[in-house]
Protein backbone atom coordinates (compact mmCIF):
# COMPACT_ATOMS: atom_id res chain seq x y z
CA UNK A 1 0.00 0.00 0.00
CA UNK A 2 1.03 3.30 -1.19
CA UNK A 3 0.64 5.92 1.71
CA UNK A 4 -1.06 9.23 0.86
CA UNK A 5 -3.44 12.30 2.02
CA UNK A 6 -5.71 9.95 -0.25
CA UNK A 7 -4.89 6.94 1.29
CA UNK A 8 -5.60 8.52 4.36
CA UNK A 9 -8.63 9.73 3.70
CA UNK A 10 -9.88 6.89 1.91
CA UNK A 11 -9.04 4.97 5.64
CA UNK A 12 -10.77 7.58 7.58
CA UNK A 13 -13.97 7.02 5.93
CA UNK A 14 -14.60 3.69 6.84
CA UNK A 15 -13.35 4.15 10.35
CA UNK A 16 -9.65 2.97 9.90
CA UNK A 17 -10.49 -0.50 9.53
CA UNK A 18 -9.15 -1.20 6.23
CA UNK A 19 -5.48 -0.70 6.43
CA UNK A 20 -3.69 -3.66 4.88
CA UNK A 21 -0.52 -4.72 6.65
CA UNK A 22 2.37 -2.91 6.30
CA UNK A 23 4.80 -6.29 5.72
CA UNK A 24 3.94 -9.46 5.02
CA UNK A 25 4.60 -12.60 7.45
CA UNK A 26 6.40 -15.04 5.23
CA UNK A 27 7.53 -18.51 5.75
CA UNK A 28 11.26 -18.99 5.59
CA UNK A 29 12.39 -20.20 1.93
CA UNK A 30 15.24 -22.68 1.30
CA UNK A 31 17.71 -20.25 -0.28
CA UNK A 32 18.33 -16.67 -0.86
CA UNK A 33 21.08 -14.57 -2.15
CA UNK A 34 21.83 -12.86 0.82
CA UNK A 35 20.30 -13.53 4.51
CA UNK A 36 20.74 -10.58 7.10
CA UNK A 37 20.62 -11.50 10.77
CA UNK A 38 19.20 -9.37 12.84
CA UNK A 39 15.91 -7.23 11.99
CA UNK A 40 16.89 -4.27 13.39
CA UNK A 41 17.03 -0.74 12.05
CA UNK A 42 20.38 -1.64 10.27
CA UNK A 43 19.29 -5.04 9.13
CA UNK A 44 15.95 -3.88 7.67
CA UNK A 45 17.97 -0.26 6.55
CA UNK A 46 20.45 -3.06 4.69
CA UNK A 47 17.96 -5.24 2.76
CA UNK A 48 16.06 -1.58 1.54
CA UNK A 49 19.27 -0.76 0.20
CA UNK A 50 19.91 -4.38 -1.32
CA UNK A 51 16.67 -4.36 -3.16
CA UNK A 52 16.42 -0.58 -3.96
CA UNK A 53 20.14 0.15 -5.11
CA UNK A 54 21.82 -2.77 -5.61
CA UNK A 55 18.65 -4.92 -7.53
CA UNK A 56 18.65 -7.78 -5.07
CA UNK A 57 15.80 -8.61 -3.94
CA UNK A 58 15.97 -12.28 -3.03
CA UNK A 59 16.50 -11.70 0.66
CA UNK A 60 15.45 -12.63 3.80
CA UNK A 61 15.64 -10.67 7.35
CA UNK A 62 15.78 -12.94 9.77
CA UNK A 63 15.00 -11.36 14.14
CA UNK A 64 14.83 -13.75 17.04
CA UNK A 65 12.28 -11.48 18.53
CA UNK A 66 9.66 -8.61 16.35
CA UNK A 67 11.71 -6.25 14.23
CA UNK A 68 12.66 -2.88 16.43
CA UNK A 69 12.84 -5.12 19.43
CA UNK A 70 16.03 -4.41 20.14
CA UNK A 71 18.38 -1.16 20.66
CA UNK A 72 16.54 0.41 17.15
CA UNK A 73 13.61 0.72 19.81
CA UNK A 74 15.85 1.56 22.70
CA UNK A 75 17.96 4.45 21.62
CA UNK A 76 17.12 7.97 22.54
CA UNK A 77 16.69 9.42 18.85
CA UNK A 78 18.92 11.40 18.12
CA UNK A 79 20.87 12.31 14.19
CA UNK A 80 23.47 14.29 13.75
CA UNK A 81 26.59 14.56 11.81
CA UNK A 82 29.07 16.00 13.94
CA UNK A 83 32.35 13.85 13.92
CA UNK A 84 35.58 14.92 13.49
CA UNK A 85 38.14 12.31 12.32
CA UNK A 86 38.49 11.01 9.15
CA UNK A 87 36.41 7.96 8.36
CA UNK A 88 33.33 9.25 10.80
CA UNK A 89 33.26 12.43 9.43
CA UNK A 90 32.02 11.80 5.51
CA UNK A 91 29.95 8.62 6.64
CA UNK A 92 27.60 10.30 9.62
CA UNK A 93 27.11 13.15 6.52
CA UNK A 94 26.46 10.53 4.63
CA UNK A 95 24.28 8.65 6.83
CA UNK A 96 22.30 12.56 7.71
CA UNK A 97 22.01 13.20 3.61
CA UNK A 98 20.25 9.77 3.45
CA UNK A 99 18.03 11.40 6.76
CA UNK A 100 16.48 14.47 5.14
CA UNK A 101 15.15 11.99 2.06
CA UNK A 102 14.20 8.62 3.81
CA UNK A 103 10.18 9.77 4.09
CA UNK A 104 10.21 10.28 0.59
CA UNK A 105 12.73 7.45 -0.54
CA UNK A 106 10.32 5.52 2.04
CA UNK A 107 7.00 6.44 1.76
CA UNK A 108 7.11 5.87 5.07
CA UNK A 109 6.57 9.39 7.91
CA UNK A 110 9.69 8.57 10.30
CA UNK A 111 9.10 12.18 11.71
CA UNK A 112 12.55 13.31 11.30
CA UNK A 113 12.68 16.56 12.73
CA UNK A 114 15.59 19.00 11.70
CA UNK A 115 15.69 20.95 15.09
CA UNK A 116 19.49 21.01 15.48
CA UNK A 117 21.97 19.86 18.21
CA UNK A 118 24.28 22.14 20.55
CA UNK A 119 27.02 20.42 22.60
CA UNK A 120 27.83 22.96 24.94
CA UNK A 121 30.82 24.28 25.96
CA UNK A 122 32.14 24.99 29.68
CA UNK A 123 36.25 26.23 29.30
CA UNK A 124 37.97 27.93 26.78
CA UNK A 125 40.27 24.28 26.20
CA UNK A 126 36.53 22.66 25.47
CA UNK A 127 35.91 25.95 23.25
CA UNK A 128 38.93 25.81 21.23
CA UNK A 129 38.25 21.74 20.85
CA UNK A 130 34.76 22.27 19.88
CA UNK A 131 35.97 24.81 17.03
CA UNK A 132 38.60 22.43 15.69
CA UNK A 133 35.58 20.16 15.50
CA UNK A 134 33.42 22.66 13.41
CA UNK A 135 35.96 23.57 11.46
CA UNK A 136 36.73 19.88 10.31
CA UNK A 137 32.69 19.82 9.81
CA UNK A 138 32.85 22.95 7.57
CA UNK A 139 35.48 22.10 5.54
CA UNK A 140 33.89 18.75 4.88
CA UNK A 141 30.24 20.64 3.99
CA UNK A 142 28.86 20.23 6.93
CA UNK A 143 27.10 22.68 9.07
CA UNK A 144 28.10 23.52 12.12
CA UNK A 145 28.29 27.18 13.90
CA UNK A 146 30.52 28.03 17.08
CA UNK A 147 27.75 30.31 19.29
CA UNK A 148 28.71 32.08 22.03
CA UNK A 149 26.83 32.24 25.01
CA UNK A 150 24.62 35.27 24.26
CA UNK A 151 23.64 33.41 21.45
CA UNK A 152 23.01 30.10 23.73
CA UNK A 153 21.15 32.33 26.00
CA UNK A 154 18.37 33.55 22.96
CA UNK A 155 17.90 30.14 22.41
CA UNK A 156 17.85 28.36 25.34
CA UNK A 157 17.21 30.87 28.26
CA UNK A 158 16.61 28.26 31.11
CA UNK A 159 19.94 26.21 30.96
CA UNK A 160 21.73 27.07 34.69
CA UNK A 161 24.64 29.45 33.09
CA UNK A 162 26.35 30.86 36.45
CA UNK A 163 26.54 27.82 37.30
CA UNK A 164 29.73 27.98 39.82
CA UNK A 165 31.82 24.59 38.28
CA UNK A 166 30.43 24.34 34.70
CA UNK A 167 29.26 28.02 33.40
CA UNK A 168 28.01 27.77 30.09
CA UNK A 169 29.95 29.43 27.95
CA UNK A 170 28.51 28.87 24.33
CA UNK A 171 28.33 25.82 22.06
CA UNK A 172 28.76 23.98 18.57
CA UNK A 173 25.42 23.99 16.92
CA UNK A 174 24.27 21.59 14.32
CA UNK A 175 21.37 23.24 12.69
CA UNK A 176 20.72 19.92 10.45
CA UNK A 177 21.10 17.30 13.64
CA UNK A 178 17.71 16.46 15.57
CA UNK A 179 15.78 13.43 16.03
CA UNK A 180 13.93 10.91 14.32
CA UNK A 181 11.10 8.48 15.11
CA UNK A 182 13.05 5.32 15.88
CA UNK A 183 10.14 3.02 15.77
CA UNK A 184 9.00 4.47 12.24
CA UNK A 185 12.13 3.72 10.65
CA UNK A 186 12.39 0.01 11.68
CA UNK A 187 8.41 0.29 10.41
CA UNK A 188 9.30 2.96 7.32
CA UNK A 189 12.76 0.20 5.97
CA UNK A 190 10.53 -3.18 6.59
CA UNK A 191 7.56 -1.22 4.51
CA UNK A 192 9.45 -0.01 1.64
CA UNK A 193 12.31 -3.58 1.69
CA UNK A 194 8.85 -5.85 1.98
CA UNK A 195 7.47 -4.23 -1.18
CA UNK A 196 10.82 -5.57 -3.26
CA UNK A 197 9.93 -8.82 -2.34
CA UNK A 198 12.60 -8.94 1.15
CA UNK A 199 11.00 -11.66 3.60
CA UNK A 200 11.23 -10.46 7.00
CA UNK A 201 11.09 -13.81 8.96
CA UNK A 202 10.50 -12.87 13.18
CA UNK A 203 10.96 -15.11 15.32
CA UNK A 204 13.03 -16.79 14.12
CA UNK A 205 16.97 -17.01 15.80
CA UNK A 206 19.65 -18.33 14.30
CA UNK A 207 21.73 -20.90 16.27
CA UNK A 208 24.87 -21.63 13.86
CA UNK A 209 26.06 -21.71 10.18
CA UNK A 210 26.15 -23.94 7.90
CA UNK A 211 29.62 -24.77 5.72
CA UNK A 212 30.86 -26.23 2.59
CA UNK A 213 34.33 -28.25 2.88
CA UNK A 214 35.80 -25.10 1.95
CA UNK A 215 34.77 -23.42 4.96
CA UNK A 216 31.93 -20.98 3.08
CA UNK A 217 29.10 -19.85 4.47
CA UNK A 218 26.33 -21.38 2.75
CA UNK A 219 23.51 -20.49 5.44
CA UNK A 220 22.66 -20.43 8.62
CA UNK A 221 20.59 -22.87 11.19
CA UNK A 222 17.79 -21.22 12.39
CA UNK A 223 14.91 -22.24 15.55
CA UNK A 224 13.21 -22.05 12.23
CA UNK A 225 14.83 -24.68 9.93
CA UNK A 226 17.98 -24.73 7.61
CA UNK A 227 18.08 -21.62 5.49
CA UNK A 228 21.00 -21.60 2.57
CA UNK A 229 22.46 -18.18 1.89
CA UNK A 230 24.86 -16.95 -0.84
CA UNK A 231 25.40 -14.84 1.65
CA UNK A 232 25.06 -13.82 5.12
CA UNK A 233 25.63 -10.50 6.63
CA UNK A 234 25.29 -9.93 10.39
CA UNK A 235 23.66 -7.08 12.26
CA UNK A 236 23.46 -8.07 15.48
CA UNK A 237 24.55 -4.95 17.26
CA UNK A 238 25.23 -5.88 21.06
CA UNK A 239 25.10 -9.24 20.43
CA UNK A 240 27.88 -9.97 17.83
CA UNK A 241 30.29 -11.58 19.73
CA UNK A 242 27.86 -14.10 20.40
CA UNK A 243 26.65 -14.77 16.66
CA UNK A 244 30.36 -14.36 15.45
CA UNK A 245 31.19 -17.06 18.15
CA UNK A 246 28.96 -19.67 16.48
CA UNK A 247 30.90 -19.01 13.40
CA UNK A 248 34.45 -19.45 15.36
CA UNK A 249 34.89 -15.65 15.42
CA UNK A 250 36.84 -13.49 18.47
CA UNK A 251 35.96 -9.99 17.67
CA UNK A 252 36.96 -6.53 19.24
CA UNK A 253 33.96 -5.70 21.10
CA UNK A 254 32.60 -6.11 24.70
CA UNK A 255 28.80 -5.74 25.21
CA UNK A 256 28.07 -3.13 27.80
CA UNK A 257 24.93 -1.56 28.59
CA UNK A 258 23.30 2.11 28.57
CA UNK A 259 20.65 3.46 29.87
CA UNK A 260 18.04 5.76 28.69
CA UNK A 261 15.11 7.82 31.10
CA UNK A 262 12.03 9.42 29.54
CA UNK A 263 10.01 12.11 31.77
CA UNK A 264 6.93 12.66 32.04
CA UNK A 265 4.64 14.59 29.33
CA UNK A 266 5.42 18.65 29.45
CA UNK A 267 4.93 21.47 27.87
CA UNK A 268 6.93 22.39 24.34
CA UNK A 269 10.19 23.22 26.44
CA UNK A 270 13.35 22.42 24.65
CA UNK A 271 13.98 23.39 21.05
CA UNK A 272 16.42 21.02 19.95
CA UNK A 273 19.00 18.44 21.33
CA UNK A 274 20.96 19.69 23.88
CA UNK A 275 24.27 18.08 25.30
CA UNK A 276 25.81 19.21 28.96
CA UNK A 277 29.48 19.51 27.90
CA UNK A 278 30.75 18.95 31.40
CA UNK A 279 29.33 15.66 32.29
CA UNK A 280 27.86 13.00 30.11
CA UNK A 281 24.18 14.20 29.46
CA UNK A 282 22.09 14.25 26.15
CA UNK A 283 18.30 15.71 25.88
CA UNK A 284 15.68 16.19 23.77
CA UNK A 285 11.66 16.58 24.07
CA UNK A 286 9.79 14.05 22.24
CA UNK A 287 6.59 15.38 20.11
CA UNK A 288 4.83 13.99 23.28
CA UNK A 289 6.24 16.02 25.53
CA UNK A 290 8.41 13.90 27.37
CA UNK A 291 12.85 14.68 28.12
CA UNK A 292 14.54 12.21 26.62
CA UNK A 293 17.68 11.61 27.87
CA UNK A 294 20.58 9.87 28.81
CA UNK A 295 24.19 9.72 29.45
CA UNK A 296 27.02 7.16 30.31
CA UNK A 297 26.95 3.23 30.05
CA UNK A 298 26.75 1.59 33.22
CA UNK A 299 30.51 0.33 32.39
CA UNK A 300 30.66 -3.30 32.69
CA UNK A 301 29.83 -5.85 30.56
CA UNK A 302 25.88 -6.74 30.47
CA UNK A 303 23.94 -8.31 28.13
CA UNK A 304 20.71 -8.30 30.47
CA UNK A 305 19.05 -5.12 29.22
CA UNK A 306 18.86 -3.54 32.61
CA UNK A 307 21.48 -1.25 34.47
CA UNK A 308 21.64 0.12 37.71
CA UNK A 309 20.87 2.78 40.00
CA UNK A 310 24.56 4.92 40.23
CA UNK A 311 24.03 5.65 36.94
CA UNK A 312 21.14 6.63 37.09
CA UNK A 313 21.80 9.29 39.90
CA UNK A 314 24.80 10.52 37.76
CA UNK A 315 22.73 11.20 34.68
CA UNK A 316 19.79 13.04 36.73
CA UNK A 317 22.95 15.22 38.32
CA UNK A 318 24.06 16.04 34.95
CA UNK A 319 20.82 17.07 33.96
CA UNK A 320 20.65 19.20 37.26
CA UNK A 321 23.25 20.85 36.55
CA UNK A 322 21.97 21.47 33.39
CA UNK A 323 18.51 22.54 34.04
CA UNK A 324 17.63 22.77 37.36
CA UNK A 325 14.19 23.26 36.76
CA UNK A 326 13.60 19.62 35.66
CA UNK A 327 13.96 18.96 39.33
CA UNK A 328 10.50 18.54 39.69
CA UNK A 329 10.24 16.50 36.46
CA UNK A 330 8.89 12.83 37.41
CA UNK A 331 10.58 10.03 35.43
CA UNK A 332 7.97 8.35 33.36
CA UNK A 333 10.35 5.24 32.90
CA UNK A 334 13.93 4.02 32.22
CA UNK A 335 15.30 1.10 30.54
CA UNK A 336 18.52 -0.60 28.91
CA UNK A 337 19.85 -1.94 25.66
CA UNK A 338 22.83 -3.82 24.88
CA UNK A 339 25.58 -1.94 23.13
CA UNK A 340 28.45 -3.55 20.69
CA UNK A 341 31.55 -1.29 22.23
CA UNK A 342 34.08 -1.41 19.74
CA UNK A 343 37.91 -0.87 21.06
CA UNK A 344 38.11 2.77 19.62
CA UNK A 345 34.35 3.90 19.42
CA UNK A 346 33.99 3.39 15.90
CA UNK A 347 31.89 0.42 13.56
CA UNK A 348 33.21 -1.84 12.02
CA UNK A 349 31.65 -2.86 8.45
CA UNK A 350 33.96 -5.33 6.99
CA UNK A 351 34.18 -8.92 5.11
CA UNK A 352 35.28 -11.33 7.67
CA UNK A 353 38.32 -14.01 7.58
CA UNK A 354 35.28 -16.58 6.72
CA UNK A 355 34.23 -17.17 3.19
CA UNK A 356 30.66 -15.56 2.70
CA UNK A 357 30.37 -13.76 6.20
CA UNK A 358 29.55 -10.09 6.43
CA UNK A 359 30.04 -7.97 9.75
CA UNK A 360 28.16 -4.71 10.74
CA UNK A 361 28.97 -4.52 14.16
CA UNK A 362 30.82 -2.32 16.93
CA UNK A 363 28.15 0.85 17.31
CA UNK A 364 29.14 1.50 20.38
CA UNK A 365 25.90 4.13 21.23
CA UNK A 366 25.97 5.99 17.80
CA UNK A 367 24.21 3.34 15.97
CA UNK A 368 20.74 4.80 15.64
CA UNK A 369 21.74 8.24 13.73
CA UNK A 370 23.79 5.66 11.61
CA UNK A 371 20.74 3.24 10.65
CA UNK A 372 20.67 4.60 7.08
CA UNK A 373 24.20 5.30 6.32
CA UNK A 374 25.40 1.60 7.72
CA UNK A 375 22.57 0.17 5.74
CA UNK A 376 23.72 1.42 2.32
CA UNK A 377 27.05 0.80 2.76
CA UNK A 378 26.48 -2.62 3.82
CA UNK A 379 24.08 -3.14 0.99
CA UNK A 380 27.32 -2.44 -1.11
CA UNK A 381 29.61 -4.84 0.82
CA UNK A 382 27.27 -7.56 0.35
CA UNK A 383 26.17 -6.52 -3.00
CA UNK A 384 29.78 -6.12 -4.44
CA UNK A 385 32.20 -7.29 -2.32
CA UNK A 386 34.19 -3.45 -2.12
CA UNK A 387 33.86 -1.18 0.42
CA UNK A 388 31.59 2.03 -0.16
CA UNK A 389 33.94 5.21 -0.32
CA UNK A 390 32.72 6.10 3.33
CA UNK A 391 33.41 3.39 5.07
CA UNK A 392 36.42 1.85 3.40
CA UNK A 393 38.39 2.68 7.19
CA UNK A 394 35.31 1.03 9.10
CA UNK A 395 37.99 -2.45 8.76
CA UNK A 396 37.58 -5.16 10.95
CA UNK A 397 41.86 -5.09 11.13
CA UNK A 398 42.64 -1.99 12.31
CA UNK A 399 43.44 -2.49 15.72
CA UNK A 400 46.07 -4.87 13.94
CA UNK A 401 47.22 -2.03 11.76
CA UNK A 402 47.21 0.13 14.22
CA UNK A 403 44.86 2.59 12.13
CA UNK A 404 42.14 3.32 14.97
CA UNK A 405 39.45 5.74 14.50
CA UNK A 406 39.63 6.69 18.28
CA UNK A 407 36.69 10.03 18.49
CA UNK A 408 37.26 10.36 21.99
CA UNK A 409 40.59 9.11 22.57
CA UNK A 410 40.51 6.28 25.38
CA UNK A 411 42.29 3.25 24.04
CA UNK A 412 41.34 -0.23 24.12
CA UNK A 413 38.55 0.66 27.30
CA UNK A 414 35.49 0.15 25.52
CA UNK A 415 33.76 1.32 28.56
CA UNK A 416 34.93 4.34 28.44
CA UNK A 417 34.16 5.28 25.18
CA UNK B 1 23.63 -4.92 41.93
CA UNK B 2 25.63 -5.42 45.04
CA UNK B 3 28.85 -6.17 45.53
CA UNK B 4 30.22 -8.28 49.02
CA UNK B 5 33.77 -7.03 49.14
CA UNK B 6 35.58 -9.49 51.02
CA UNK B 7 37.19 -6.57 53.41
CA UNK B 8 34.14 -4.13 53.50
CA UNK B 9 31.10 -6.59 53.36
CA UNK B 10 28.52 -5.80 50.69
CA UNK B 11 28.34 -2.47 49.20
CA UNK B 12 26.35 -0.72 46.14
CA UNK B 13 27.99 -1.12 43.14
CA UNK B 14 28.46 2.61 42.13
CA UNK B 15 31.82 2.44 44.92
CA UNK B 16 33.38 0.01 42.31
CA UNK B 17 35.32 0.66 39.19
CA UNK B 18 35.55 -2.01 36.36
CA UNK B 19 38.23 -3.26 34.69
CA UNK B 20 36.98 -5.98 32.80
CA UNK B 21 37.86 -9.99 32.17
CA UNK B 22 39.96 -11.44 34.61
CA UNK B 23 40.83 -14.14 32.47
CA UNK B 24 43.77 -12.52 29.89
CA UNK B 25 47.08 -12.57 30.66
CA UNK B 26 49.26 -9.92 29.67
CA UNK B 27 51.84 -12.02 27.03
CA UNK B 28 55.73 -11.69 28.23
CA UNK B 29 58.04 -9.92 26.20
CA UNK B 30 61.01 -11.92 25.99
CA UNK B 31 61.41 -12.20 22.58
CA UNK B 32 60.08 -9.06 21.92
CA UNK B 33 62.90 -6.88 23.49
CA UNK B 34 65.21 -8.97 21.71
CA UNK B 35 64.08 -8.28 18.83
CA UNK B 36 63.27 -12.27 17.64
CA UNK B 37 60.35 -13.39 17.28
CA UNK B 38 58.35 -10.29 17.24
CA UNK B 39 55.50 -11.23 14.90
CA UNK B 40 54.01 -13.85 16.98
CA UNK B 41 54.62 -11.73 20.28
CA UNK B 42 52.75 -9.50 18.49
CA UNK B 43 49.86 -11.02 17.09
CA UNK B 44 49.55 -12.49 21.44
CA UNK B 45 49.40 -8.87 22.55
CA UNK B 46 47.04 -8.02 19.60
CA UNK B 47 44.51 -10.51 20.71
CA UNK B 48 45.46 -9.62 24.70
CA UNK B 49 44.46 -6.20 24.25
CA UNK B 50 42.24 -5.54 21.68
CA UNK B 51 39.89 -9.11 20.87
CA UNK B 52 37.22 -9.89 23.84
CA UNK B 53 35.56 -13.37 24.46
CA UNK B 54 32.84 -10.99 25.76
CA UNK B 55 31.20 -13.90 27.51
CA UNK B 56 27.75 -14.52 27.71
CA UNK B 57 27.32 -15.97 30.89
CA UNK B 58 29.94 -16.51 34.06
CA UNK B 59 32.54 -14.35 33.89
CA UNK B 60 35.21 -13.75 36.35
CA UNK B 61 36.13 -9.96 36.15
CA UNK B 62 38.44 -6.99 38.27
CA UNK B 63 36.53 -4.16 40.05
CA UNK B 64 38.24 -1.75 42.00
CA UNK B 65 36.65 -1.19 45.45
CA UNK B 66 37.72 2.82 45.06
CA UNK B 67 34.93 3.81 47.11
CA UNK B 68 35.97 1.98 50.22
CA UNK B 69 39.09 0.00 50.53
CA UNK B 70 40.45 0.57 47.77
CA UNK B 71 41.44 -3.38 46.64
CA UNK B 72 41.37 -4.87 43.47
CA UNK B 73 39.08 -7.98 43.41
CA UNK B 74 38.08 -10.59 41.13
CA UNK B 75 34.10 -11.02 41.28
CA UNK B 76 32.77 -14.08 39.36
CA UNK B 77 29.48 -12.14 38.05
CA UNK B 78 26.90 -13.65 35.56
CA UNK B 79 26.94 -11.03 32.96
CA UNK B 80 22.85 -12.24 31.36
CA UNK B 81 21.39 -11.72 34.87
CA UNK B 82 23.96 -9.78 36.77
CA UNK B 83 24.18 -11.93 39.59
CA UNK B 84 27.41 -12.83 41.52
CA UNK B 85 28.51 -16.27 42.77
CA UNK B 86 32.00 -15.19 44.18
CA UNK B 87 34.10 -11.93 45.42
CA UNK B 88 37.81 -12.12 46.07
CA UNK B 89 40.59 -10.13 47.01
CA UNK B 90 42.79 -10.04 43.43
CA UNK B 91 46.26 -9.79 45.54
CA UNK B 92 48.91 -12.58 43.67
CA UNK B 93 46.81 -12.90 40.41
CA UNK B 94 46.99 -10.94 37.11
CA UNK B 95 50.21 -9.36 35.91
CA UNK B 96 51.72 -10.49 39.83
CA UNK B 97 50.86 -14.45 38.68
CA UNK B 98 52.71 -13.56 35.30
CA UNK B 99 55.79 -12.57 37.44
CA UNK B 100 55.61 -15.82 39.53
CA UNK B 101 55.23 -18.10 36.94
CA UNK B 102 58.24 -16.37 35.39
CA UNK B 103 60.31 -16.83 37.90
CA UNK B 104 59.53 -20.02 38.53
Amino acid sequence: MKYSIFSLARAALSGHRNWSRTWRDPQPKSHYDVVIIGGGGHGLATAYFLAHTYGIRNVAVLEKGWIGSGNAGRNTTIIRSNYMLPGNTGFYELSMKLWERMEQDLNYNTMVSQRGIVNLYHSDAQRDAFARRGNVMRINGIDAELLDQAQIRRMMPFLNFENARFPIQGGLWQPRGGTARHDAVVWGYAHAADKYGVDIIQNCEVTGFTHDQNGKITGVETSRGKIGAGKVGMAVAGSSSRVAAMAGLRLPIESHVLQAFVSEAIKPLLPGVVTFGAGHFYVSQSDKGGLVFGGDLDGYNSYAQRGNMPVMEDVCEGGMALMPMIGRVRLLRQWGGIMDMSMDGTPIIDRTPVDGLYLNAGWCYGGFKATPGSGLVFAQLLATDTPHEEAKRFRLDRFQRGAMIDEKGQGAQPNLH
Amino acid sequence: MRIACPFCGERENGEFTYLGDAKPQRPAMVALDAGVGASGEQEAFYDYVYLRDNVAGEMSEYWYHGGGCRSWLVVQRNTMTHEISSVKAAAGTGAAAVKASARS
